[in-house]
């Protein structure tokens, strides 16, 4: 089942809302930067300082103590040209890469399929949250979706055990490909097999799991804890996916992303503390991106939508720094009010699919875009 | 009582609510179809009471709000109204509307939204967008007590245009704009701070001063327009008919391609799609007469298992088949949380957008969380609607493998199932050959056994479309 255990795996942390990049990378000594943001700015002695420029938000101290170990690439002004300000459609283009037709494949459900074109391992890939993300969805691949791992499993209601292999046996013949059938019902009987597959593979995960690392009890520190189960479990996974709701801070922005950003950090930080007591890090990439940053200068509150934001990559393997312009504040420099993007996101993409993952990107981002060099 | 009457009656009580008892279903067949969507549409049951839920759950009421139980009080009248299709409507726009816990952290106020649709979901879209514009719950999601009149924020203008009315590609940004500003000092009355046990009831207030009284132009038209005037001309937009019609096709006919992809991809059924806005235009913009020309229409009628159920479509009807839940015992919080498992979170949708529908639902996470849920509740003897069917069943004498099978799908839908499907169910049934009923070893056993085959049915592909 398992294959090389130091192949190297992606960690993908979605911010879901659009994530506002001037407060989270913040360009502090700007004067530009206390003016358009009188509400929702930062005081400067509150905030992280990286550099002379360049500061994180006070509520990111586990990754600023990263990046002090180098082990922090900050990608700025990340985007694509014409930016859409609706979440659901900026989210699609950078699930799918298409930012002028709606795409159906999801970019790392293609990464899974060239990982694994043979569905070899049905958990190369998985996906923690209540629905699966789109960025994994290709038809024909198998994604894991798990939500909790201690009760995952099929028909878990029947008993004795016998019956219940037998019932599942009966399952596994209802759900054998159909001559005839039209797509969708070809896809469920793809997805009940996975299903049932998927959960015999997993349940081991929780079993074989002991940690000394202790988890904030929030939602994100829970999936990650799940991700790091089912790495340490050694199953083969290749690429995890979560997220983490609630960045669309369009009023009172202050208290809602100090309280967002520290459960990520902090998630994070007893995340690689966990991988790392178990000399599991150093094939562990994470990345973090979010679907557009937000709006230059705040409307009082908060911020509306933008356009460039920007991502980070964490891990051993990463060289630590700052990558890609961070855009420009001046007033001439903006568009619609919002960042101008410095670097098109399927570049970055690149980076992580060739230079980490080992695949082809041009196929699955379309085209040839400019790579920042973090790994 | 002709089979295909019956088919047909199931298929109307699915889609036009959560499907019904055989007993229902033979009722209304009786009355006929036309008769029973106009019942429908006019519903005289009395509506739940919601004094019932509250005396068990006191937590529930303002200004205690106590979490989850918000969405388990529409679960308790999703499970118990006699007026199906109204309470559908409120699924239908709670989706259209998508408003979320997330963000507004009262769930009195979502409830008061809720009723709002009960209220409103049936009657004139032009005014159902004006109370949606005073909600409150509504005004907080989309921040439109953020949006002043020398402070414009746009989230309110936009998703009015992209997703309450029209879709993207139908406007300009400037649109947004000019709307977003007719649209300043429609906010929501201040009140005391919230304690951590009370929050004060929000009240929808108009403020003059804080309304940006200048001149806008909006789709073409120039003027100085409030709010009510950018909704007035919204929805004289070609864009808006062919939207909500592409809604109600979407939710209550068959499959379309996800929202967002509607600038760019034709409908499933163009005809349909016309029929459905001309009546909407027609009527000016009375959701009951464009209701009532998708429920005759014959693309209706024949779209039988077109859809994958939702989330709420699966577990209402589900509870409301099987029967023993209609009381608010404890323990309803964490059954109202069975759409949750299973990618649906009432009232707290992942975005203004809602729910991505369809296959969507599926995947391999929720897939499971389908079928464990309704094998666990079909396979349940104890409760009403399990032991209706095994009666029924018993009414029949002794049942061949066949009968079993055939009288179980027929039962649970009537299902329609694949030739192989159905041959494999009656290969399990032939392992324990025929159904008697004669001792009360055998009643115990046939029991037992029918139980069985409805957990595997609750298994199937086809026990996922409605």
């Amino acid at each position: 089942m398992a294959t090389s255990e130091k192949a190297p795996v992606l960690v993908v942390l979605q911010l879901s809302g659009g994530n506002d990049y001037l407060n989270t990378v913040i360009p502090y000594n700007d004067p530009l930067y206390r003016d358009y943001r009188p509400v929702v700015g930062l005081p400067e002695d509150q905030v992280l300082p990286l550099d002379d420029d360049i500061a994180l938000h006070p509520s990111m101290g586990p990754i600023s103590a990263m990046y002090d170990q180098g082990k922090v690439a900050i990608i700025h002004g990340v985007g694509y040209p014409n930016s859409v300000r609706s979440h659901f459609r900026s989210m699609d283009i950078w699930h799918t890469c298409e930012p002028e037709k709606t795409g159906t494949e999801g970019w790392l459900g293609l990464a899974t399929r060239e990982l694994d074109p043979r569905k070899d391992n049905i958990v190369t890939a998985v996906s923690f949250g209540p629905s699966m993300f789109r960025a994994l969805a290709v038809p024909g691949v198998p994604v894991a979706c798990v939500d909790d791992l201690d009760t995952y499993g099929l028909l878990t209601g029947i008993a004795p055990e016998q019956k219940r292999a037998k019932i599942l046996e009966r399952f596994a013949q209802n759900y054998a490909p159909l001559l005839g059938t039209d797509t969708v019902m070809q896809y469920l009987g793809q997805t009940g097999l996975e299903a049932m597959a998927g959960a015999d593979i997993l349940k081991v995960a929780p079993q074989q799991y002991a940690s000394t690392v202790k988890y904030p009890d929030t939602s994100i520190a829970k999936k990650l804890r799940g991700i790091a189960q089912v790495h340490l479990a050694s199953l083969g996974s290749r690429i995890f996916y979560c997220d983490h709701i609630g960045f669309d801070t369009h009023a009172n922005q202050t208290g809602v992303h100090a309280t967002l950003w520290n459960d990520v950090s902090n998630a994070i930080d007893a995340f690689f503390a966990d991988l790392k007591e178990h000399e599991a890090a150093d094939n562990v990439l994470m990345f973090l991106f979010t679907e557009f940053g937000r709006r230059v200068r705040d409307n009082g509150s908060g911020t509306d939508h933008g356009a460039g934001g920007g991502a980070f990559a964490l891990g051993d393997m990463v060289k630590g720094g700052q990558y890609s312009e961070y855009p420009s504040r001046k007033a001439e420099d903006l568009t619609q009010g919002d960042l101008a993007p410095t670097l098109d996101f399927r570049g970055l993409y690149a980076t992580i699919l060739e230079d980490w993952l080992g695949v082809d990107a041009k196929p699955i981002v379309k085209g040839m875009f400019e790579k920042p060099r973090f790994l | 009582m002709a089979r295909e009457d019956i088919a047909l009656m199931a298929h109307l009580m699915r889609r036009a609510g959560f499907g019904a008892s055989r007993e229902e279903l033979e009722a209304r067949a009786a009355r006929g179809y036309e008769a029973t969507v106009e019942e429908l549409l006019n519903p005289e049951a009395e509506p739940v009471d919601r004094y019932e839920f509250l005396r068990y759950h006191p937590g529930f009421w303002k200004p205690i709000t106590s979490p989850g139980m918000g969405s388990a009080a529409w679960f308790h009248t999703m499970l118990n109204t006699k007026r199906p299709l109204e309470e559908k409507m409120v699924l239908f726009w709670h989706q259209v509307f998508a408003t979320g816990q997330s963000k507004i952290d009262h769930w009195h106020e979502l409830i008061t939204q809720v009723d709002m649709f009960r209220d409103k979901g049936m009657g004139n879209y032009r005014d159902l967008l004006v109370e949606l514009a005073k909600n409150p719950a509504m005004i907080y999601w989309l921040d439109n007590c953020d949006n002043h009149a020398h402070a414009v924020n746009e989230n309110w203008g936009r998703e009015l245009l992209e997703l309450f009315s029209m879709g993207v590609g139908n406007y300009t940004e400037t649109d947004v704009r000019e709307a977003s500003r007719a649209f300043t000092g429609w906010t929501i009355a201040a009140t005391p701070p919230r304690g951590y046990y009370n929050r004060w009831d929000w009240e929808f207030e108009y403020l003059e001063e804080d309304h940006d009284e200048s001149e806008k132009t909006f789709l073409g038209h120039t003027g100085n327009f409030n709010g009510e005037d950018i909704i007035d001309i919204v929805v004289q937009q070609p864009a808006c008919h062919r939207f909500i019609a592409r809604h109600l096709y979407n939710f209550f006919v068959a499959e379309e391609a996800q929202v967002p992809a509607w600038q760019t991809t034709p409908p499933r059924d163009p005809e349909a799609i016309d029929t459905l806005a001309k009546a909407f235009v027609d009527s000016q913009y009375d959701m009951r007469s464009v209701l009532r020309v998708l429920f005759l229409s014959d693309f209706f009628k024949n779209a039988r298992f077109a859809r994958i159920k939702s989330p709420a479509e699966v577990v209402i009807g589900i509870l409301r088949l099987a029967g023993g839940d209609e009381f608010p015992a404890p323990g309803i919080g964490n059954r109202a949380k069975q759409p949750t498992y299973m990618g649906q979170e009432l009232l707290n949708p992942p975005s203004v957008e809602g729910w991505h529908t369809g296959a969507e639902w599926i995947n391999s996470g929720t897939l499971m969380k389908r079928i464990n849920f309704a094998a666990s509740v079909l396979s349940d003897l104890s409760r009403p609607g399990i032991r209706a069917i095994v009666n029924r069943l018993r009414s029949q004498g002794d049942l061949s493998p066949e009968g079993l099978v055939d009288g179980c799908l027929d039962l649970l839908g009537p299902l329609e199932v694949q030739p192989q499907v159905r041959q494999q169910l009656v290969e399990h049934a032939s392992e324990g050959g025929a159904l008697h009923w004669g001792t009360e070893q055998e009643v115990s056993t046939s029991r037992a056994r029918v139980g069985e085959m409805l957990q595997l049915i609750a298994s199937v592909r086809e026990f996922q479309y409605c």
